[in-house]
């Protein structure tokens, strides 16, 4: 049997005996994206059950087993974890890692040791935000925005959990300048960034988004570092300085993060729907340069997290309708993913599934997010239950949910084997029932006025809060479910074919599955797109020993 | 990974062949990454120049008198030195290139003698600020003290920003170090000097960044000491 990426390995230092520690200082893409896989689903294990301990807080009103305080540190704990440790570098991290340079030819990305570093500076960020856990008074209890002045007086450990988070930027940073310099030079000859792969398009159009808008997170964070240990005044009113001129710093970069989390899970989108459609992606421009579009708008958009928060009336109307417009690209991405599967052989195999129930989710999630765009609406619905759900519908509901398709998606190209379709299948409809159950009450909730963060609630909202526990056990069940199904899928399933799918994209044209450590055995010359099908089967097709196109 | 690498050959259909790009001894990969991060260090100051002129724009007096209180002198002086040593480094490139390893030498550490002049320079400059009451955590910069917010405020990006200007400087000496011993390993070479141009790269943000900072700290307040405010 010929030898996959899990026998041998390329070593940053030397070339050490032992298996560990050959996994340890692996520059292979393929290893690193996997152990930050595993990294990142320990955290979102812990996040998702603080969440549910908070859930089980809310089954009654008035307080059960958690005080305000420590409920305060419990959602931080959850928004740091799932946003700075999860779901910012999530789908890049991994996805991007392994799939990203299959899909273009190249051997590995650009820096191959800096991207080795990069995973253990992402590892030093992980464990400082973990020690904070423990250290002094806990884990801050500020929100995850650490908004000034508040995150300046607090006694817990915001120091602690700002350096994780600029730790972790830094990483996201290493990660995307990579991503960029290897999508420039290692294209394989032929393939014109027209010929690239739409996952690879979210990609690159994420990477400079992480390139560009963390630096600025970055310095913010380091100022308000500067401000809590030498004072240097320029957040604390006693001083001058305006605790509003935070939340723009902090809203500059962390509003291009939301889409830096849903442009790559996008690309999966886009990966999925023509795979299982069997037909050419529609308006494959379009979707390429909506990609790089949001990317853009994104940065013009953060004011709307700041209507209430003391602005002009003009900069709200300006911010209100850029935000508008942010709405346009996504829009016609989903016109164009509907227009795919139109009169397509539809193959309703889990990844397929799972996407077509993030159009569902996600359309919920979007459609909200343009309703608390406009300005009366949102004074409203700020700070409010409302607001909570359609993040979660957005962000759960579109970046996870593709995040699980594409897991079940590359699922046989990264471990070689296959899980069992019909209970993936289950693990979905658990997944998707207790989603939908657990934060459509939460819309409903938050317009008669449920603010968001509080331990304690008016009675006449308990329905609410009791209908969101159900789904949350149900989802956890799915959730729980779902890696169940990986599991052993990874340990007991069938062997897979390197293409099992019948998808057209360069990482299913390797020689063996899973892949070899230097990935195809020749570069290929790509004149073709990526997404050709004629009636219903590839067009293209390789000989794997000599990647000449033999159809 | 070791030994000379050879790129691929791609065959398209019609047989012509095309060499494949690969990640070992991509110069202009390397470049282009290195010109990738010192975007983000214009974001990142960038950044913090945003905020200096937002408090400019709320306390434009204050700024300008805080302004006229700096030493334009040791701060001028500091110019021209971070000017030449862009110059000596630029110089040491070039020289490199055209196969002269001893001069190129000669003009790293040149360049690292004027940094550290820059530093020490800086040194005196905070020193005499420090004893006239004025540094983080310390007398006038004190939440009770009477100076004025928009003075507390110039101060206090004034320290956070040539004090994170100064670390750059650091870390550049450091690098211009590591570079001397990978020149002296024979690393580095006139066919081979992508580590050397992206070092320069960095010092001349390291540079830019100044020329930016020295205007809007010591110049705008120059007036008010001139009596042409």
């Amino acid at each position: 049997m010929s030898k996959t990426y899990f026998d041998e390995t390329h070593c940053a230092i030397g070339h050490p005996k032992s298996t560990f520690m050959q996994w340890m200082l692996t520059v292979d893409h393929k290893r690193i994206g996997i152990m930050y896989a595993a990294v990142m689903f320990v955290f979102f294990f812990v996040a998702v059950f603080t969440a549910f301990a908070m859930r089980l807080e809310l089954f009654a009103p008035g307080g059960q087993y958690m005080d305000g305080d420590t409920f305060n540190q419990a959602f931080t704990l959850h928004g740091v974890i799932m946003i700075f440790l999860f779901i910012i570098p999530g789908i890049p991290a991994i996805f991007g890692n392994i799939v990203m340079p299959l899909m273009i030819g190249a051997k590995d990305v650009s820096f191959p040791r800096l991207n080795w570093f990069t995973f253990w500076l992402y590892i030093a960020g992980c464990c400082i935000a973990l020690a904070s856990l423990f250290i002094g008074e806990g884990v801050a209890d500020t929100g995850w925005t650490f908004y000034a002045p508040y995150s300046m007086n607090t006694g817990t450990n915001v120091i602690m959990a700002l350096v994780a988070a600029f730790v972790l930027g830094f990483a996201s940073i290493l990660t995307g300048l990579n991503f960029l310099v290897t999508i420039h030079r290692l294209r394989a000859p032929g393939m014109t960034f027209f010929k690239m792969p739409l996952f690879v398009w979210g990609i690159y159009a994420t990477a400079w988004i992480q390139l560009l808008a963390t630096p600025v997170v970055g310095i913010t964070l380091i100022l308000a570092i500067l401000e809590k240990y030498f004072g240097i005044g320029i957040f604390d009113p006693a001083k001058g300085g305006d605790p509003v001129l935070f939340q723009h710093l902090f809203w500059i970069y962390s509003h291009p993060a939301v889409y830096l989390m849903i442009l790559p899970a996008f690309g999966i989108m886009s990966e999925i729907i023509p795979t299982f459609s069997r037909k050419e992606v529609f308006g494959y421009r379009t979707i390429a340069l909506s990609s790089a579009s949001i990317a853009g708008i994104g940065y013009l958009v953060w004011g709307h997290h700041l209507y209430t928060s003391g602005m002009s009336d003009v900069a709200k109307t300006v911010f209100s309708f850029l935000t508008f417009f942010v709405a346009i690209p996504t829009g016609v991405k989903f016109y164009d993913w509907v227009a795919t599967m139109y009169q397509g052989k539809i193959v309703l195999s889990t990844p397929m599934i799972w996407a077509m129930g993030t159009i569902v989710t996600f359309a919920i999630g979007g459609i909200t997010g343009i309703t608390i765009t406009m300005i009366g609406l949102d004074i409203h619905l700020q700070d409010t239950y409302y607001t909570v759900a359609h993040f979660h519908y957005a962000i759960l509901g579109g970046v996870v949910f593709l995040m699980f398709a594409g897991m079940h998606y590359w699922f046989p190209l990264v471990t070689g084997k296959l899980y069992d379709e019909g209970k993936a299948k289950i693990a979905f409809w658990l997944n998707f029932i207790g989603f939908n159950l657990l934060w459509f009450p939460m819309f409903i909730a938050g317009y008669y006025g449920m603010p968001r963060r509080y331990f304690d609630y008016l009675p006449e909202f308990q329905i609410y809060h009791q209908i969101s526990f159900v789904g949350a056990v149900v989802f956890i069940a799915g959730l729980i479910y779902m890696f169940w199904v990986f599991f052993k899928g990874w340990t007991k399933g069938e062997a897979s074919t390197p293409n099992p799918w019948n998808a057209t994209t360069l990482e299913w044209h390797l020689p063996t599955s899973p892949p070899p450590l230097e990935n195809h055995t020749k570069v290929p010359y790509v004149d073709f797109e990526p997404y050709e099908y004629h009636h219903g089967e590839p067009v293209v097709k390789f000989n794997y020993e000599t990647m000449q196109r033999i159809d | 990974m070791s030994g000379p690498y050879v790129p691929e050959i791609a065959t398209d259909r019609e047989g012509n062949e095309h060499e494949v790009q690969g990640w070992q001894g991509d110069f202009y990969g390397g470049k282009l990454g290195f010109w990738l991060f010192m975007l983000t260090e214009v974001m990142m100051f960038g950044a913090m120049f945003l905020a200096l002129a937002y408090y400019n724009t709320l306390h434009p007096q204050d700024f300008l008198d805080a302004s006229a209180s700096l030493n334009r002198l040791l701060g001028g002086i500091n110019t021209v030195i971070l000017l030449v040593s862009a110059l000596t480094m630029g110089l040491g490139l070039l020289k490199m290139r055209a196969g002269d390893v001893k001069g190129a030498k000669l003009m790293i550490w040149a360049t690292i003698i004027l940094a550290t002049a820059f530093l020490i320079i800086k040194g005196f400059e905070w020193t005499a600020e420090y004893n006239h009451g004025i540094f983080l955590m310390h007398d006038k910069l004190l939440p009770e003290s009477s100076l004025a917010f928009g003075q507390k405020l110039f101060f206090g990006l004034y320290f956070s920003m040539t004090g994170l200007h100064g670390v750059h400087i650091i870390i550049g000496i450091g690098l211009m170090l590591w570079l001397l011993k990978r020149i002296n390993a024979g690393k580095v070479s006139t066919d081979h000097n992508i580590l050397y141009l992206n070092i320069a790269l960095y010092w001349d943000i390291v540079h830019l960044i100044w020329v930016f900072v020295f205007p809007y700290y010591y110049m705008i307040g120059a007036g008010g000491v001139t009596g042409g405010h």
